[in-house]
C-alpha cells in the first residue's frame, strides 16, 4: 500500500487554492479545443507549454492533465450534438450518440458520455497508479506481428457488425483504404494517389475525413432535402436530464465496465491510440444489442452505444499516462507533448522516473483524478446547456456546423487544400447516403487500414519475407484462433438466420 | 510568482482564441519590419521537433525585447518541404524566418522538391545534437565492432530501426553499412513515425538496433534497458559518456543541426538585420537555458560558412540516398 500512501502525499501537494485553479481553467480550455473539431488537446498543450515556464511544475502538470482529459470530455460533444466529433477517438461515440440526439435524447447522450469518460479514466488512472509496471510490460511483448493481428482482429470484430449488407459495408471500407493509401508510402518512401502534389505526401489528415463524410456531407444532405422530409423546423425538443436512472444505470453500467476493460490494455501499446479500442467498444455493444433484440441500437440511439465507446477512449487515455511515465512512451501526440512538457522540469519519463523525481510524479498522478473529477462536475450541468442547442432552428444549426466544421478543417494545417477535400468529400458523403452505403467502414478502413499494412510490412521486413512469423507467437496463435471462433459463430448464426427466413417465406406464400 | 501565474493563464487563454488569427496575421503584409514584427514558420505540426524549437526562440527574443511580437507558424507536411516552397514563394518578405535543419536536407533530396536551399537566403545554425546507435540490453553485440561484423556477415537479418525515410537515422544506417563493407542498399531499415516507438522495438526485440537522437534514449540507456554502441558526432562531446563513431575507427558522422533560413528577394540591410537579431539571440542568458534544458549544442554559424555548410550536407545526403537507393 506504499502507492496509497504516496498518492495521498500527491493529493497534499496538488491541493491548493491556486491549482485549483489552473485546474479548473485547464478542464475549460481542454473541453473547449476538444470540441471544435480539428483542434486537439495536443495543439492546445503546446500553444500553452511556453507559456508554464514561469509556473511551478505542480501548477503546470495540474493544467496539462487537466487539458488532456477535457479534450477527450469535450470531443463527444459536437459529435453527439451535430455529428462532427471533435476528434477520431470520438467517432464510435457518435454513431449512437447523434442517434440518440435526434430522437430528442440529447442531454442524456452528453450526460452518458461524460459519465463515461470519468468512469474510463478514473477506472485506468486507479491502474496505473497500482499496477503499471504490468501495464508497461504489454509495451515489451508486442511487436509487429501481434500489432498486426490486432489490426486484423480489430477489423473483423468492427467490420462485420457495423454494416447490415454485406456488400454495401465491403464497397465502404474499399473506400476507406482507397483514402489511406493516399501519401508517401513510410517503408519504401514510394508516392501512392499523391499526384506528385506535395501538400499530400503526408496523406489525407483523418480529420479532414471525418468533418467531410460526417458533418459536410450531413449539411448537404440535409439540405438538399429541407423542403421535403422533415421540413425546417428544429429537431424533437431535448428534453429529460443528463443524469441516468436507476433503468439507465443497469443498462448502462456494464458497458461503462466493458468499454474501459477494451481501453486500458489499447493505452499500452502505441498502435494508434483510441481508435481501435472505441471501435472495438462499439462493435461489441452492437453485437450484444442484436443478441438482446434490443431495437433502439441503430435507430433511436441505445445508451449503450454511448456509454461503452467513451469509456475506453478516456481509459485509453489513463493508461497511455501510465505507459508515458512509467516507459517515456508517447503513445499519442499530446503525450508527445507531454514528454516536451517534463522535460522542461527537468523531470525525464520513462524507467527512472518513479525513483528520481517521486516528489513530482505523485502529485501529478492525483492531479490526473482531480482533473476527471472536476472535468465531471463542469460537464453534466452543461450537457443540459449544450443540448439547447438542437432548439435552432434547423438551417440556422446546419449553417453553423458547416462553419464550424470547415474552420476546424482550417485550423489543422492552415490549408486551403483540406477544405476542398472536406468539401470533395463531403459530395461523397451525400453520394454515400443517398445509396445507402455505411459511413462507418469507410472511417475504421482509414484509420486502421494504413495500420495494419505498416505492422504487416514490418513484420515480414524483419522476418525476411517468412509469413510464419506472422503466427509465431503464443498470443498472436490465440488472436487468431479467436478470430477463426468469431468468424464460425457470425457464420452460422448467418445461416440460421436465413434458414429462417425461408423457413417463415414459405409458410406464408406471397 | 502570483503575477508571472496570473500572466501565464491570460496569455494561454489569449493564445489559444487568437490562434486562427495569428494564422491570419501571418499572411497580411503592412510595413512591419522584422523588429517589431517577426515571424518564424515552424514547418511541422504544433508539437514536431521544429515547432518546439520555433516556440523556444519565440519565448526567448519576446522575453527579452529583441523583437516586440514575434509570432510562430505551423506549415507542417513533406518533411518540411512545403514550408520551405511556401518561403521560398514570398520574395522579399522581410519579416519571416523559416526554421530548418538536418530533416529538410534529406526532405528535399528523398521527395525530389522542386524548391531548395538555393531557392532562400541561409541565415543561420544555430543548434545541433547527436544520434545515437544502440542494441537492446540483453543483446549480444557488446561493442561497435560486434555490431559492424553482424551487420555483414547478414545484412538482411539485422534489421535497423530508426525515424522515417530519408532521416538522419537512415542516412547514418546506410553509411554505417557502407563503412562496414554492405552495400547500404541491403539494409534492412524499419522506419518509425518517432523515437518513442523505436524504443518499443528495441524492448519488444523487433530489431538488433536502432538509431535515435541521444535525448529519447537516454534514460532507457541508463537504467539498462538500451545499451549505447556510438554517437553520431565528429568528436566526443562533454557529458555524453558514449564513445563516437569515429574514435572507434568508423568514419561515420552527422549532426541533427536547427537554423533559420529568410525568403529569397530580401535586401542586404534585411540580412543584417536578420543576423543581428539571431546573435543577439544567441547571446542571451535566456538561449543558454534553452540549449541547456534541451541538450542541444551551440553550432552558431552563419554567412558564407553556413551556405558553404548547406551545399556540403546536400550533396552528401543525395549521395548517401542514392546508395540507400531510394
Amino acid at each position: 500500500m506504499d502507492q496509497l500512501t504516496h498518492l495521498l502525499e500527491g493529493f497534499s501537494v496538488a491541493l491548493t487554492p491556486s491549482n485549483l485553479l489552473f485546474l479548473v481553467i485547464g478542464a475549460v480550455l481542454g473541453t473547449a479545443v476538444g470540441v471544435l473539431p480539428g483542434l486537439g488537446s495536443a495543439m492546445a498543450v503546446a500553444l500553452l507549454l511556453p507559456v508554464t515556464f514561469s509556473l511551478d511544475p505542480t501548477g503546470a502538470f495540474i493544467m496539462f492533465a487537466s487539458i488532456y482529459f477535457g479534450g477527450l470530455f469535450g470531443d463527444s460533444t459536437a459529435g453527439i450534438l451535430l455529428n462532427t466529433p471533435g476528434n477520431s477517438s470520438a467517432i464510435a461515440t457518435t454513431f449512437e450518440g447523434h442517434r440518440m440526439a435526434k430522437d430528442g435524447r440529447a442531454a442524456k447522450a452528453l450526460g452518458t458520455s461524460a459519465i463515461g469518460a470519468f468512469l474510463g479514466g478514473t477506472i485506468a488512472c486507479v491502474l496505473v497508479v497500482f499496477f503499471s509496471p504490468a501495464i508497461v510490460r504489454l509495451a515489451t511483448v508486442m511487436g509487429p506481428a501481434e500489432y498486426f493481428a490486432l489490426t486484423v482482429f480489430a477489423f473483423v470484430a468492427i467490420a462485420a457488425v457495423v454494416a447490415d449488407s454485406i456488400v454495401r459495408g465491403l464497397v465502404s471500407l474499399g473506400l476507406g483504404f482507397a483514402v489511406g493509401m493516399v501519401g508517401i508510402d513510410a517503408m519504401s518512401g514510394a508516392e501512392r494517389f499523391t499526384g506528385g502534389t506535395p501538400v499530400l505526401f503526408d496523406g489525407i489528415s483523418i480529420i479532414v475525413v471525418t468533418v467531410g463524410l460526417l458533418a459536410i456531407g450531413e449539411v448537404l444532405h440535409v439540405a438538399g432535402r429541407i423542403r421535403t422530409a422533415g421540413g425546417n423546423g428544429p429537431f424533437l425538443s431535448p428534453k429529460g436530464s443528463p443524469l441516468l436512472n436507476r433503468r439507465e444505470w443497469r443498462q448502462a453500467l456494464p458497458a461503462f465496465l466493458r468499454g474501459t476493460a477494451f481501453g486500458v490494455p489499447f493505452g499500452a501499446i502505441p498502435v494508434g491510440g483510441s481508435e481501435v479500442p472505441t471501435f472495438l467498444a462499439y462493435g461489441t455493444e452492437k453485437r450484444l444489442a442484436r443478441r438482446r433484440g434490443d431495437a433502439d441500437f441503430g435507430t433511436r440511439g441505445a445508451i449503450q452505444g454511448v456509454a461503452a465507446p467513451e469509456a475506453a477512449g478516456n481509459a485509453t487515455a489513463g493508461s497511455a499516462m501510465g505507459a508515458l511515465l512509467a516507459l517515456g512512451l508517447p503513445t499519442s501526440a499530446t503525450a508527445a507533448m507531454m514528454i516536451a512538457a517534463f522535460q522542461q522540469y527537468g523531470m525525464q519519463p520513462g524507467p527512472l522516473l518513479f525513483e528520481r523525481s517521486g516528489d513530482l510524479v505523485w502529485p501529478l498522478l492525483a492531479s490526473l483524478f482531480l482533473g476527471l473529477g472536476i472535468l465531471l462536475i463542469i460537464n453534466l450541468p452543461f450537457a443540459a446547456l449544450w443540448a439547447r442547442l438542437l432548439v435552432i432552428p434547423r438551417h440556422y444549426l446546419y449553417a453553423g456546423i458547416a462553419v464550424v466544421a470547415m474552420l476546424g478543417v482550417y485550423a489543422i494545417s492552415s490549408r486551403v487544400l483540406d477544405l476542398w477535400m472536406a468539401l470533395a468529400i463531403g459530395v461523397v458523403g451525400v453520394i454515400m447516403r443517398h445509396f445507402s452505403l455505411p459511413i462507418a467502414p469507410v472511417l475504421i478502413a482509414a484509420i486502421l487500414g494504413p495500420m495494419a499494412e505498416t505492422q504487416l510490412r514490418r513484420a515480414l521486413a524483419v522476418s525476411e519475407g517468412d509469413p510464419t512469423a506472422l503466427v509465431a507467437s503464443p498470443f498472436t496463435i490465440v488472436l487468431y484462433l479467436l478470430l477463426a471462433a468469431t468468424v464460425a459463430v457470425s457464420v452460422v448464426q448467418h445461416l440460421r438466420h436465413a434458414r429462417a427466413e425461408r423457413a417463415t417465406k414459405a409458410r406464408v406464400p406471397a | 510568482m502570483r503575477l508571472s501565474a496570473q500572466g501565464a493563464i491570460v496569455g494561454g487563454l489569449a493564445s489559444v482564441l487568437l490562434l486562427v488569427a495569428a494564422t491570419h496575421a501571418s499572411a497580411s503584409g503592412g510595413e512591419a519590419t522584422p523588429r517589431t514584427r517577426l515571424t518564424m514558420v515552424a514547418p511541422a505540426a504544433p508539437g514536431g521537433g521544429w515547432d518546439g524549437f520555433a516556440r523556444e526562440a519565440q519565448q526567448v527574443l519576446r522575453t527579452d525585447g529583441t523583437v516586440a511580437a514575434p509570432q510562430v507558424v505551423n506549415v507542417p507536411g513533406a518533411s518540411g518541404t512545403i514550408g520551405l516552397g511556401q518561403v521560398a514563394q514570398m520574395g522579399d518578405r522581410h519579416d519571416l524566418m523559416l526554421v530548418t535543419g538536418g530533416v529538410m536536407v534529406g526532405g528535399i533530396v528523398v521527395n525530389g522538391s522542386s524548391v531548395g536551399f538555393d531557392d532562400v537566403t541561409p541565415i543561420a545554425r544555430l543548434a545541433d545534437d547527436y544520434n545515437v546507435l544502440v542494441v537492446p540490453g540483453d543483446s549480444p553485440h557488446e561493442t561497435l565492432d560486434e555490431f559492424v561484423e553482424a551487420l555483414a556477415a547478414d545484412p538482411g537479418g539485422t534489421a535497423i530501426a530508426g525515424g522515417s525515410l530519408g532521416g538522419i537515422d537512415h542516412l547514418l544506417a546506410g553509411m554505417l553499412a557502407g563503412e562496414s563493407g554492405v552495400d547500404p542498399a541491403d539494409v534492412n531499415y524499419l522506419a518509425y513515425p518517432g523515437g518513442g516507438e523505436v524504443v518499443t522495438s528495441m524492448l519488444s526485440h523487433t530489431a538488433e538496433a536502432g538509431l535515435s537522437g541521444y535525448n529519447e534514449f537516454r534514460d532507457q540507456i541508463e537504467s539498462g534497458n538500451l545499451r549505447a554502441l556510438a554517437l553520431s558526432a565528429p568528436e566526443p562531446v562533454e557529458g555524453i559518456d558514449v564513445p563516437t563513431f569515429v574514435e572507434q575507427g568508423v568514419d561515420v558522422s552527422m549532426a541533427n543541426w536547427r537554423g533559420l533560413v529568410a525568403p529569397p528577394g530580401i535586401s542586404p540591410e534585411v540580412e543584417a538585420e536578420l543576423q543581428a537579431i539571431v546573435r543577439e539571440l544567441h547571446a542571451s542568458e535566456g538561449w543558454r537555458e534553452v540549449l541547456a534544458r534541451n541538450d542541444w549544442e551551440d553550432s552558431l554559424m552563419m554567412g558564407e560558412e553556413f551556405e558553404r555548410f548547406l551545399e556540403d550536407e546536400t550533396a552528401r545526403t543525395a549521395q548517401v540516398v542514392a546508395e540507400l537507393g531510394l
